[in-house]
């Protein structure tokens, strides 16, 4: 195991930043490598091996080993949830949530953020070297699943020695992980926070990034998948794929409020095909930062490990038995102009879990803000997932 | 303190539901509005409470106090939950809001060992006296809505009460009515508590 200390990532400013209170969060850099004697079996029936996870940890385990809060990230997020991006140099991508005295107290619990398998952040993917040919896996590597993310960052926690986790929180695809987690190790689950998420993914979603991954095919560059071995970068279609994706991440509402129909800096429109309208230029820009950051394949896999998503399915159809005879505590949060997961397939998670009796809260956040919201600076969301998760650490015994 | 309804809910009626719950048992509170009682439940008797609560401010200030609580109509959302899952489902001021009053009590008496219920008596002399001499709908302490934007859609006396129970075959363990803030255990229903109290707390069982 390499660990590099380091000063993390001051929180703020982020675009809808209220400001920096000047906290930093003390992170370590760290991964794991599990050898040949260590394979990680995958839902597909292969199995992954050699591999390495690439994580970040912030605050200090306790004596009790019992405070510990697994942070899962979304599609195109990464370990990097309170601490610099070493590509961007740009800050944590959670920085309301994770901290000193904010939601997940850096001060209080000991933080752990996995790159997903199948990401390009460190943690085993598709760009990575296959053993088996000395080249990049491209297409060559296995199609990973939600579960099999999750069976990754079990077999971590289980080399770090941490049994059980406090706190399994994510949004998106994060919360996918935590509701994996909560129907595959309910034992090692005391309470989880499924954030703007699903119990499987909707046709409509699995639509998105169908056309997301025909834009990174379509690109000449991308070369079956071997891009990395003929020296190209499928950029033009991962950053299509970007832009596309991102505009649902957001809201007509909120679009219309920061973009309305603006020129970019120009008085009037061009009568061509430049980005005339500050939404046009907003769009082009996410996509090509997007490119200078992740893996063209990485976004291929991962997409299609939430497209196979389907928890239900895994317990005979009915959703509320992956949750049967469940001790954790949950609290499901969406958010109300989140069309991507909206309130109500987060209601069909709240239901399955009342079905068995189980332990839930949910909230609905009022924002215009869609399903980025859970990035965002949502004062509502904060106030009700601090009282949930200082309910939580009560009754854990965890000091205040 | 007001529930989701709107409707003033004495702290009597609070303490009263809590006097009748056992230590340590397992709650759900139907329309549990900021929380207050589930708070109260939670200090005093140690329940392992949950809430369900139709105003999404309410649910999110008793998720922010730490209590378990999701949004939900007691009319459509308690047919997720399974049956006996609870020692005691809570219905305080609420019943007279639901949509369909028999079914949610229908509910409540599938999902939980005891039903406690409590709700402004409409047959109380006041109300009665009011319809009389101002020949207009009552507006009380506890009614305190014109009738155009009541929630209050389907109000009912003590005797109502009673005899609902009856055609669903729940057995009145307890019964206590509250006259302005006194408080008054009762045997049964008659026609002298129905012209009393303004309000009232039933615990229920399952009958046989």
């Amino acid at each position: 195991m390499n660990t590099i200390e380091k000063a993390g990532g001051q929180p703020g400013p982020g675009p809808d930043s209220a400001g920096d209170d000047g906290d930093r969060v003390r992170a370590r850099s760290a991964t794991m490598s599990f050898g040949p004697d260590e394979p990680l079996a995958l839902d597909s029936g292969v199995s992954l091996s050699p591999f390495t996870i690439a994580y970040e940890t912030y605050g200090t385990l306790n004596a009790d080993r019992s405070n510990a809060v697994l942070i899962c990230h979304a599609l195109t997020l990464d370990q990097y949830a309170a601490s610099l991006h070493p590509l961007t140099g740009k800050p944590g991508w959670w920085p309301f949530m994770v901290g000193p005295g904010l939601p997940i107290d850096t001060d209080r619990f000991f933080v752990i953020c996995q790159n997903v398998v199948g990401g390009c952040m460190g943690t085993t993917g598709p760009k990575d070297v296959d053993p088996k040919t000395g080249k990049p896996y491209g297409l060559n590597f296995p199609v990973i699943t939600i579960g099999d993310m999750v069976r990754a960052q079990a077999m971590l926690l289980d080399k770090l020695g941490i049994g059980d986790l406090f706190c399994v929180i994510g949004g998106s695809m994060g919360g996918m992980q935590v509701l994996q987690w909560a129907a595959a190790y309910p034992d090692r689950v005391f309470s989880a926070i499924p954030i703007a998420t699903a119990a499987r993914h909707s046709a409509q979603n699995i639509a998105f990034h169908e056309v997301g991954r025909q834009a990174i095919m379509a690109d000449p560059e991308w070369k079956q998948g071997a891009y990395l071995s003929h020296g190209t970068t499928p950029g033009k279609g991962l950053a299509v794929a970007r832009m596309a994706a991102h505009i649902t991440y957001l809201s007509e509402t909120a679009l219309h409020r920061k973009f309305g129909r603006n020129l970019q800096d120009r008085d009037s429109v061009t009568y061509g095909f430049d980005a005339d309208f500050q939404i046009e230029s907003y769009l082009r820009h996410q996509g090509s930062t997007f490119v200078d950051r992740f893996d063209a394949n990485s976004y291929l896999y991962l997409t299609r490990a939430m497209d196979y998503f389907d928890l239900a399915a895994d317990y005979g159809g009915v959703l509320a038995n992956a949750f049967r005879g469940t001790k954790s505590r949950f609290c499901v949060v969406s958010f109300t102009s989140d069309w991507l997961f909206p309130t109500s397939d987060n209601r069909q998670i709240v239901h399955a879990l009342n079905a068995v009796a189980a332990n839930v809260s949910f909230v609905e956040i009022r924002t215009d803000k869609g399903h980025d919201a859970f990035l965002l600076d949502e004062p509502e969301m904060f106030a009700t997932l601090r009282g949930f998760i200082d309910s939580v650490a009560r009754t854990r015994g965890l000091a205040e | 303190m007001s529930n989701g309804n709107g409707q003033i809910a004495s702290r009597v009626d609070l303490d009263l539901i809590a006097q009748m719950i056992a230590p340590g048992s397992r709650v759900l509170d139907v329309g549990c509005g900021d929380g207050d009682l589930l708070a109260l439940l939670q200090s005093k008797k140690n329940v392992d409470g949950r809430g369900v609560e139709l105003s999404q401010e309410g649910v999110n200030a008793c998720v922010a106090r730490g209590l378990s609580v999701v949004q939900g109509d007691a009319d459509t959302d308690l047919a997720n939950y399974p049956d006996g899952a609870f020692d005691y489902v809570i219905l305080s001021q609420t019943i007279q809001a639901t949509r369909n009053p028999k079914e949610v009590m229908r509910a409540m008496k599938r999902i939980g060992r005891c039903v406690v219920v409590s709700f402004p008596n409409f047959g109380h002399w006041r109300v009665r006296l009011k319809l009389l001499f101002t020949g207009r709908m009552p507006e009380t302490r506890s009614l305190g809505y014109s009738w155009y934007d009541t929630p209050n859609i389907h109000l009912c006396t003590l005797l109502d009460f009673a005899s609902l129970c009856e055609e669903l075959g729940l057995k009145i363990e307890d019964a206590v009515t509250v006259t302005g803030d006194k408080a008054r255990r009762i045997s049964r229903p008659g026609a002298i508590a129905n012209l009393l109290a303004s309000e009232a707390v039933f615990l229920l069982s399952r009958r046989g």
